[in-house]
């Protein structure tokens, strides 16, 4: 499938890179809907790399990325429905969107993830499963989870410590802060910074000079420099049910969703 | 190089909010409402704060702007960051 148009994601194949649009409104939360179609993506890697050499993962909304997980979503599998449904239905989600994260993170195809504006939460996530983050000069990043009684639940913390000093991540997890694109380069999480509205133009740009290479080389080459964190990544998804479960996590994501006022993402 | 004061860093706040959200400048008062004044969201202001941090050449996070919604409050926020 050389090409794709989804309700929440496309893509289609541009000068040897997989363009891949995510552009559901209003900024590509991820649920069950986009979770499929990622699902769709990642069993089309091994087809599309015949004819790829790079991915690129970007947003087509003024928004930003992706504000992370759909939380309305989440809030509304909680209602109604038994504690111990509840828990296995996100454990579920959480299992599915892993594997979904953990074959792009292997891919045999260098993944370039093109961000501006809002990063946050599992949009972050999946910023953080690429080989390279572009990001636009306006992009923030954040881990708010904490906010809501949980832990990232897509993979950001193993990846985030693979790539990071844990003492920034403390920092970021712990106080569930956003930060700018300048932060983001100094801690070494985002390797290059495009002016505003720039970040598609110079990852395109960038998926171009990697094509350059010989595939077998390049694929040595991130085997041998990104591994992936299995076992946190299986724990990740342990605690993150353990705590979804309790009363505190419902109010917050509660609060959230009722919230009109002018500040949601604001902590 | 001088430490500027804070009243020079909200007349910067107020210059760089009326344009890039284009609202005329006299219309804003040091202790406007930026949500209301601005007509912006949580996520524009996330996008004001990052043009901030820019401009001023500082980070400042964004639980300190907690409860924050007028220019002046905003000001000293910032000049504790120079």
């Amino acid at each position: 499938m050389s090409e794709f148009k989804g309700k929440t994601l496309s893509w289609q194949i541009v000068n040897g890179a997989v363009e891949v649009a995510l552009h559901r409104d209003p900024c590509n939360e991820i649920g069950s809907a986009t979770l499929e179609e990622l699902e769709k993506l990642a069993a089309a890697l091994p087809e599309l790399s015949k004819d790829a050499h790079a991915v690129i993962l970007y947003s087509t909304l003024k928004a930003g990325f992706s504000a992370g997980a759909d939380l309305r979503e989440l809030y509304q599998r909680m209602q109604g429905m038994e504690k111990g449904a509840a828990v296995r239905g996100v454990r579920e989600f959480l299992e599915r969107i892993h594997r979904v994260m953990n074959t792009l993170d292997a891919a045999p195809l260098t993944t370039i993830a093109a961000v501006h504006g809002v990063t946050f939460g599992g949009g972050f996530e999946l910023a953080l499963v690429s080989d390279i983050i572009v990001a636009d000069r306006m992009a923030r990043f954040c881990f708010p989870e904490l906010r809501l009684g949980l832990i990232p639940g897509f993979g950001g913390i193993p990846r985030l410590k693979r790539d990071l000093g844990n003492a920034v991540v403390r920092d970021l997890l712990l106080t569930g802060r956003s930060f700018n694109v300048m932060k983001a380069q100094q801690i070494g999480l985002v390797s290059q910074i495009a002016a505003e509205g720039e970040a598609l133009r110079v990852a395109r740009a960038t998926a171009s000079q990697v094509g350059k290479f010989d595939r077998r080389t390049a694929t040595a080459a991130k085997e041998f420099m990104k591994p992936i964190p299995y076992d946190e990544l299986k724990r990740e998804i342990e605690i993150f049910c353990d705590l979804y479960s309790r009363p505190a996590v419902e109010e917050g994501l509660r609060r959230f969703v009722e919230n009109e006022g002018p500040q949601p993402y604001l902590p | 190089m001088s430490m500027p004061t804070t009243d020079h860093t909200l007349d910067e706040i107020l210059n760089l909010a009326a344009s890039h959200f284009k609202v005329p400048r006299e219309k804003l008062t040091p202790d406007d409402d930026f949500f209301k004044t601005l007509g912006i969201d949580s996520l524009q202001a996330l996008d004001l704060l990052t043009r901030l941090e820019h401009h001023f050449r500082i980070e400042l996070p964004d639980y300190e702007l907690q409860g924050v919604s007028d220019f002046r409050t905003l000001a000293s926020r910032i000049q504790a960051r120079l």
